[in-house]
C-alpha cells in the first residue's frame, strides 16, 4: 500500500468511515484475547486498553508472573546485568490499565465459535484474537538434541531459568575449557543474538578462565552485523573465538548430550558446555489453531492479521510479514499497528496507515556497542524496508560507548511500553 | 511556550554526529553542534535555546523573554557572567557546572576546540559564509498537528524514548511544540545527524512532524 502521506489527514476520516461496520457486541463489550505477554503480547494488551480508554475487554494469557526478556539477557550472561533488572511482572497492566491478566496456556482455538481453551480446563470467548507466542524448536534440527537434554545443553533462546543454567554451566567450565555453540539456521529469533551471546560469553572468560577456547559451528555462511562481530573479536578476545562455517562442517553437525560431545563432519570434539540454539518455527499455538504455513504463520502486512482468518492477528517472531527480523523491538512495533487496526474494527476509532521500524543493539564488549535498524510500511503484500542503517567498522570508543549507552535507554523505554510504567 | 524547560538532551544527535568538518580549527564547523537550537548572527532570535549575539560579557539567564531553567535563572541572579572561563567550564560539560540546567549537551571534551568555539562565539559568524543558524521555515513551524494521528505516530518513539529519564536517550515528554519541530526538522533536513534519528525523521512529512509535536507537547 501507497499513501501519499500529505494527503492522508485530509482522507483519514473517509477511510474509516469506509470500513465495515465496527462491531458492537448486544450483550457487552467487544473483546480482544491475547495469546502470549512478549514484546508483542503485552504491548498490544497494553495499547488496546489505553487507546479504548475501557471501550474493549482485554485478556492477555501468559503462563509466566514473571517475564525474563530476551534482549539483554547476554549482558546477564556475561555478568553486566543482574537478573533481576530483566525481570517484569504484569502488574501494572492490571492495575492501570484494567487488562485481566491470567496466567494459563492456551492449548487450542475454536476459529468457528471464536474461543480459546486454557490448560486449566476454562474458556474464553473473543472477536479479535492476537496470537503472539514467539517460538518454538524444530524436532532433530540438531541431531541428538531434543528438549529433553536442554539441560545438558542448554539452549537459553527463552528468557528465565535456561539463561541462568548456561550462566551456571558456563562459570563451572574447567580452566582452558571448550564452549561451544551451535547458531541456528535462518530465520531465527534475533539475528545478532548468537553473535552478542559469543562476545559476552568471552568478555566473561576473558575475566575468568582466559585460557578457555569459544567454537561456534554455524550452517550460515553469513550473519548480521558480521563484520562488526569479527571486528571486535579481534579487537578484544584475540584467539578466543573460532567460527567453522557451512564450508567447513558447520551445517552438519550432531550432538550427543550424555557424552558431552560434537560430531562435526564426522570429526567428535569433547566439549564443557554446548548451547544449541535448534532451528525454529512459530510458538504451537499457532500451528495448532491451523494458522502456519511451513514454519510460521502468513500475515497482511496493513495489520498483521493471519492470512487464513480475518479475526486473528499473529505478532512478532511467529509471524511470516516479510522484511523485518525476529526481533522483540519488531514485535512491539508491530504490536501498535495491530492495536490501532483492532481499535478501528472493534470501536470505529481512526486506523492510520501502518508503519514500522526496528533497531537492534548488540553489545560486543564493555561499553563497545553496535547497533543496526531499518524503517518499514506496509507493501502489496509483506511488510517491506524503506530506509536503514548499520554501525561503521572502526568507528570510535565515543561513538561506541554512545550507543551501549542508548540501548540502556531504550531498553528502559521498550519494557515500560510493554508493561506499562509502574 | 513550554510547559518544560525544553530539556535539550536531543543534542545527543550532535554529539554522534561529532564536530563535522572540525579539522583545522575551524570555529564556524565547531558550532554546528549548537545551531539545531542557538541562532546567532543579524536577525537572530530565540528559538530553542536563547540567541547567541554579544554573549561574552553576557549575564546568566540575560536574554529577556527567553524560559530559562530555573538553574540557569540562579547562576544569572547570583551574578554570573558569561566570560571566555565561564564559558569554557560551561562547554567542558554542562550538566556538570550546572545541574539541571536545560541545556542537555553532553560537552566538547577537546579544550583547543573549545577555545576555537568561544573565538567564534565572541565575534559571530562572519557574514560572507554565515550558515550559522538553523531556521525552520514560519509556515513549517505554524502548521497545526493532528493530535489523535500524533499519538498514533508516538509508538515509533516511545519503543526508545522513555518518560522522565533522559539516561542513553532523552526523554521527549512534555517539550515544547517548537523545540520539537526545530529538532526533528533539524534531523529531517540533516542539519544534525545520529543514523537512528536521520532515519525516523527522515520519513516524516512536515504534517506528521507536526502532528508528533502536538502530541508530546500534551503529555507529562
Amino acid at each position: 500500500m501507497t499513501l501519499n502521506r500529505r494527503l492522508f489527514l485530509g482522507t483519514s476520516i473517509a477511510a474509516a468511515g469506509g470500513l465495515a461496520v465496527p462491531m458492537v457486541r448486544a450483550q457487552g463489550k467487544p473483546r480482544v484475547v491475547v495469546v502470549g505477554g512478549g514484546a508483542g503480547g503485552a504491548t498490544a494488551a497494553r495499547y488496546i486498553a489505553k487507546d479504548s480508554k475501557g471501550a474493549i475487554d482485554v485478556t492477555l494469557i501468559e503462563p509466566s508472573r514473571t517475564y525474563y526478556t530476551c534482549f539483554f539477557s547476554n549482558l546477564y550472561i556475561g555478568g553486566l546485568r543482574d537478573l533481576q533488572s530483566i525481570a517484569h511482572s504484569y502488574g501494572t497492566l492490571a492495575s492501570k490499565f484494567g487488562i485481566n491478566v491470567v496466567h494459563d496456556w492456551v492449548i487450542s482455538v475454536d476459529r468457528d465459535a471464536k474461543t480459546v481453551s486454557l490448560a486449566s480446563g476454562g474458556s474464553l470467548p473473543y472477536d479479535r484474537l492476537i496470537l503472539s507466542p514467539g517460538i518454538d524448536f524444530i524436532e532433530d534440527s540438531v541431531p541428538g538434541w531434543s528438549v529433553e537434554s536442554q539441560n545438558a545443553m542448554p539452549h537459553a533462546y527463552k528468557g528465565g531459568s535456561q539463561t541462568e543454567l548456561l550462566k551456571a554451566q558456563i562459570e563451572a567450565m574447567p580452566q582452558g575449557g571448550t564452549f561451544a555453540m551451535i547458531a541456528p539456521p535462518n530465520p531465527y529469533r534475533c539475528p545478532p543474538g548468537p553473535y552478542e551471546r559469543v562476545s559476552m560469553i568471552a568478555h566473561k572468560l576473558k575475566a575468568e578462565n582466559p585460557t578457555a577456547k569459544i567454537l561456534i559451528l554455524d550452517p550460515k555462511e553469513a550473519f548480521s552485523k558480521q563484520a562488526l562481530f569479527v571486528e571486535g573479536w579481534q579487537t578484544h578476545y584475540p584467539g578466543m573465538i573460532e567460527r567453522i562455517g557451512p564450508d567447513f562442517g558447520g551445517g552438519n553437525v550432531s550432538v550427543n548430550p550424555e557424552e558431552m560431545t560434537v560430531d562435526i563432519d564426522g570429526d567428535v570434539q569433547k566439549v564443557d558446555v554446548c548451547n544449541v540454539i535448534p532451528a525454529q518455527k512459530a510458538g504451537q499455538i499457532a500451528e495448532a489453531a491451523g494458522l502456519t504455513d511451513g514454519n510460521w504463520a502468513p500475515v497482511n502486512p496493513t495489520d498483521l492479521s493471519s492470512s487464513m482468518d480475518e479475526n486473528i492477528h499473529v505478532l512478532g517472531d511467529a509471524a511470516a510479514q516479510g522484511a523485518m527480523p525476529k526481533s522483540g523491538f519488531a514485535a512491539n512495533s508491530q504490536a501498535k499497528v495491530c492495536a490501532n487496526a483492532v481499535g478501528g474494527a472493534l470501536t470505529g476509532s481512526t486506523v492510520f496507515p501502518a508503519r514500522f521500524s526496528n533497531t537492534c543493539w548488540s553489545l560486543i564488549d564493555t561499553d563497545d556497542g553496535v547497533k543496526v535498524g531499518a524503517s518499514y510500511e506496509a507493501g502489496e503484500s509483506e511488510i517491506v524496508a524503506i530506509d536503514s542503517f548499520i554501525s561503521q567498522t572502526n568507528e570510535t570508543a565515543e561513538v561506541r560507548e554512545e550507543t551501549y549507552e542508548e540501548s540502556v535507554g531504550w531498553y528502559q523505554a521498550i519494557t515500560e511500553d510493554m508493561f506499562g510504567k509502574a | 511556550m513550554p510547559s518544560r524547560p525544553i530539556y535539550l538532551t536531543l543534542l545527543t544527535g550532535t554529539l554522534l554526529a561529532g564536530p563535522v568538518g572540525a579539522q583545522g580549527g575551524d570555529g564556524q564547523a565547531l558550532y554546528r553542534e549548537c545551531i539545531a537550537c542557538h541562532q546567532i548572527g543579524p536577525d537572530s532570535e530565540n528559538s530553542v535555546g536563547p540567541h547567541l549575539n554579544d554573549l561574552i560579557g553576557r549575564l546568566a539567564a540575560g536574554v529577556e523573554g527567553y524560559p530559562y531553567s530555573k538553574a540557569m535563572s540562579a547562576a544569572g541572579a547570583a551574578g554570573m557572567v558569561w566570560t571566555k572561563d565561564t564559558l569554557d567550564a560551561f562547554l567542558t560539560n554542562p550538566m556538570d557546572m550546572l545541574p539541571h540546567t536545560s541545556m542537555g549537551y553532553r560537552g566538547m571534551p577537546d579544550p583547543q576546540d573549545r577555545a576555537t568555539l568561544i573565538a567564534f562565539l565572541a565575534t559571530g559568524p562572519d557574514d560572507a559564509t554565515a550558515e550559522a543558524t538553523f531556521n525552520v521555515a514560519p509556515e513549517i513551524l505554524a502548521l497545526q498537528g493532528d493530535l489523535a494521528y500524533g499519538e498514533y505516530l508516538s509508538g515509533d518513539c516511545t519503543a526508545c524514548h522513555a518518560r522522565g529519564t533522559d539516561d542513553g536517550i532523552p526523554s521527549i515528554s512534555g517539550l515544547s511544540r517548537d523545540a520539537f519541530v526545530t529538532l526533528m526538522q533539524a534531523y529531517k533536513q540533516g542539519a544534525v545527524t545520529h543514523p537512528v534519528m536521520t532515519m525516523m525523521a527522515g520519513r516524516l512529512s512536515n504534517e506528521e512532524i507536526a502532528a508528533l509535536a502536538a502530541y508530546f507537547e500534551s503529555v507529562d
